[in-house]
């Protein structure tokens, strides 16, 4: 007990000790993968000694992975960090909502109309930017049937969960209508995979997360007090309609930002921020930041996992997460009301 | 709070009165509508056949003309068990939603579809000569062990099986199942025969797949006919069924298991198909009332005819390619699944 409440005292001790861990994943990660390369060459090559041949690995194979998989986890993670708070609901998550399967579903309308995933380099900026518009139709779509008098969470939830099922259908009649190859690819990066990734995807995302994940956390007060109920909010003079709404479209184009470069990652969003705030408690200055890098490093573990556990056939990272994160969920389910 | 909840429930289980004239015309008509719906998948299809060609084919089958080959092997058997394991869905739901009171309980959505689906996974990993009925039963204890785990949620969870926590759970454990099958299936190289069967709908079902259907069919819907009068009762509430003497528990435990010989039969031969269970059973309550006696009947005649029609657009949408079944099921029972959630969620 003692631990636990030093560190809700001291946010920063958490933020240190996750910024840590993160660090030693990444290392683990860049040591661990198809082709075997001892920590001593790794070492060397960072140094800028290595062979061509691993510098090649660990330049244009590893390290991008690894980055992708930070900004992803902490794109999904903070997005489900807000969600959660404008819903006042715990298990709001843009996968469990269908805000995911919407950006999957543009992206893949996106590659079936310009014909190939294998874009030239500039075409893959124009996918975060297609994965954001089927982000906001989702999020349109949830609002407006979820809405009756105001939007009650748990039927917010439902008709998420109704909306996420269309999206995955049409998305199944039209992934048949694509060339084999395109298709096999398209069921793997749906699958939410962030294996054959290279620098363009991280240039590709890296805007988004460094623009929002920021403004969100300038946006903390008001999620503080958006968190306590609208009647507190409005009468502290905050604009509650906008403010929301503002919010709500930076956790959508997060989420759709980060589908756009690994696919459909479910429950990350859900548990990252839910362990955090256990952790260090609902105050959103450290929530934010904290769920950010908390996203990152289950990302990171659970690639490591899809890497290792069965190599040398990789299990596609939004699996990991999901065979970690159901019985995360299903113990929330249980604990609360 | 208490009381809008009280109210809410009415709502949900509030049922227009029984029509059983109404009903006998569905059971009549419904079954003349399959009949329809048979002929049409069995004549439709990469090489139109004429009516009476299937006529003949079925009736005076000739080995010689490669029409009747194909309506023999390959239609007849599809369109047949599409008509089955439409039946299955549509009761298994009647089914769940009569015992558990609850309008989102559905195969596909308590994780029960999931559970065969990862009972596969094992079964194509590890035992790939395994016969057909014996991938039957696995299908049969794969869903058990999805019902177990959604049940067990529910009654762990402060509060019971809400619909939004049915929903949940359901989600819950079809994610975990699904992953750990996806996780199997990679591992021994049988991801791409395991996407193929989960999305693959009728397609190639033969002879023996009916084989096999028929008798679960008969054990299933006959116990499920039999228990109709007990679970009218217990759709009123356990506390009235108890009262009137019934033995809840026996009747809601072999609901369950017929549920699970129903919907694991269906996954072993059609693979994945969703929301029959869900939307079959609120239409026919809407057209016959809350007499399961006839709700079950007639369930099975409409699940029959909309899974028929559904195996013949996944044929004609996008030719010669082959849609899955299970996403235009998914289309059609969407929007329903919607209506439910903004009558249901009414918090």
């Amino acid at each position: 007990m003692g631990l636990a409440d030093t560190i809700k005292k001291r946010p920063w001790i958490f933020i240190v000790i996750v910024v840590t861990l993160i660090v030693i994943a990444f290392f683990f990660s860049l040591n661990t993968g198809a082709s075997t390369m001892g920590p001593k060459d790794v070492i060397q090559t960072l140094l800028g000694n290595g062979t061509d041949k691993h510098q090649l690995i660990l330049f244009e194979f590893r390290l991008p992975r690894i980055v992708i998989a930070i900004l992803v986890g902490a794109g999904l993670a903070v997005s489900g960090a807000i969600l959660q708070s404008i819903t006042k609901n715990e298990i709001a998550e843009s996968g469990i909502l269908g805000i995911n399967a919407g950006a999957g579903l543009a992206v893949v309308l996106f590659i079936f109309f310009f014909q190939t995933i294998n874009l030239a380099i500039s075409s893959n900026y124009l996918l975060p930017i297609a994965a954001l518009f089927g982000a906001i139709l989702a999020a349109v779509i949830i609002y407006l049937f979820a809405w009756k008098d105001g939007v009650s969470p748990v039927r917010l939830i439902l008709v998420g969960i109704g909306v996420n099922a269309g999206f995955n259908a049409i998305l199944i009649i039209f992934q048949l209508k694509m060339d084999p190859q395109d298709f096999t690819e398209a069921i793997t990066w749906l699958s939410g995979s962030i294996w054959g990734t290279d620098w363009s995807y991280v240039l590709a995302i890296l805007p988004w997360i460094i623009i929002l994940i920021p403004l969100t956390m300038i946006k903390a007060p008001s999620l503080n007090i958006l968190h306590m109920g609208d009647e507190i909010a409005s009468s502290l003079g905050i604009h509650v309609e906008k403010e929301r709404g503002l919010l709500l479209l930076i956790a959508v184009a997060l989420a759709g930002a980060s589908v756009s470069v690994a696919g459909n990652i479910t429950f990350l969003g859900l548990i990252a921020p839910h362990l955090v705030r256990r952790i260090i408690g609902p105050k959103h200055q450290f929530l934010i930041p904290g769920s950010a890098l908390m996203g990152a490093l289950l990302l990171v573990v659970a690639d490591i996992i899809g890497k290792n556990l069965l190599a040398p056939s990789e299990i596609p990272v939004g699996i990991v997460v999901s065979a970690l994160g159901a019985p995360y969920f299903i113990y929330l389910l249980i604990k609360t009301n | 709070m208490a009381n809008a909840k009280k109210h809410k429930d009415r709502e949900i289980n509030s049922q227009p009165e029984n029509r059983p004239i109404f009903a006998s015309v569905i059971l009549f008509g419904g079954t003349i509508a399959l009949f329809l719906a048979l002929g049409a998948s069995v004549s439709l299809g990469a090489s139109e056949i004429d009516f009476k060609t299937v006529w003949s084919a079925i009736f005076q089958f000739n080995s010689e003309l490669t029409s009747h080959q194909i309506i023999q092997e390959v239609r007849l058997p599809r369109a047949i068990s599409g008509a089955l394991v439409g039946a299955f869905l549509a009761v298994s739901g009647a089914l769940l939603q009569g015992i558990t009171r609850n309008p989102l309980a559905a195969p596909s959505i308590m994780g029960i579809t999931d559970g065969a689906a990862f009972a596969l996974a094992i079964v194509f990993s590890f035992f790939p000569t395994t016969g057909y009925s014996m991938i039957m039963f696995w299908a049969f204890l794969g869903a058990g062990l999805g019902t177990i785990l959604v049940f067990g949620i529910g009654a762990l969870a402060k509060g019971g099986l809400t619909p939004v926590k049915l929903a949940l759970a359901g989600i819950a454990v079809g994610a975990l199942l699904s992953s750990l099958a996806s996780g199997i299936a990679i591992y021994n190289q049988v991801a791409q025969n395991m996407s193929f069967w989960y999305a693959g709908g009728l397609v190639g079902t033969q002879w023996i797949s009916i084989k096999l259907l028929l008798p679960v069919g008969i054990i299933g819907l006959g116990i499920a006919f039999i228990l109709a009068h007990s679970i009218t009762v217990l759709n009123l509430g356990e506390d009235v069924a108890k009262g009137l003497g019934q033995r809840t528990f026996f009747v809601k435990g072999l609901a369950i298991i017929v549920v699970m010989l129903l919907t694991g039969a269906s996954v072993s031969v059609a693979g994945a198909i969703g929301f029959i269970g869900l939307v079959i059973p609120h239409i026919t309550r809407f057209l016959v009332g809350t007499d399961y006696r006839w709700v079950i009947p007639c369930a099975s005649i409409l699940g029959a005819i909309l899974l028929v029609l559904a195996d013949i657009g996944a044929r004609m949408l996008n030719p010669p390619f082959e849609t899955p079944v299970g996403a235009i099921t998914a289309v059609i029972g969407v929007p329903f699944f919607l209506y439910l959630a903004r009558k249901g969620g009414n918090a």
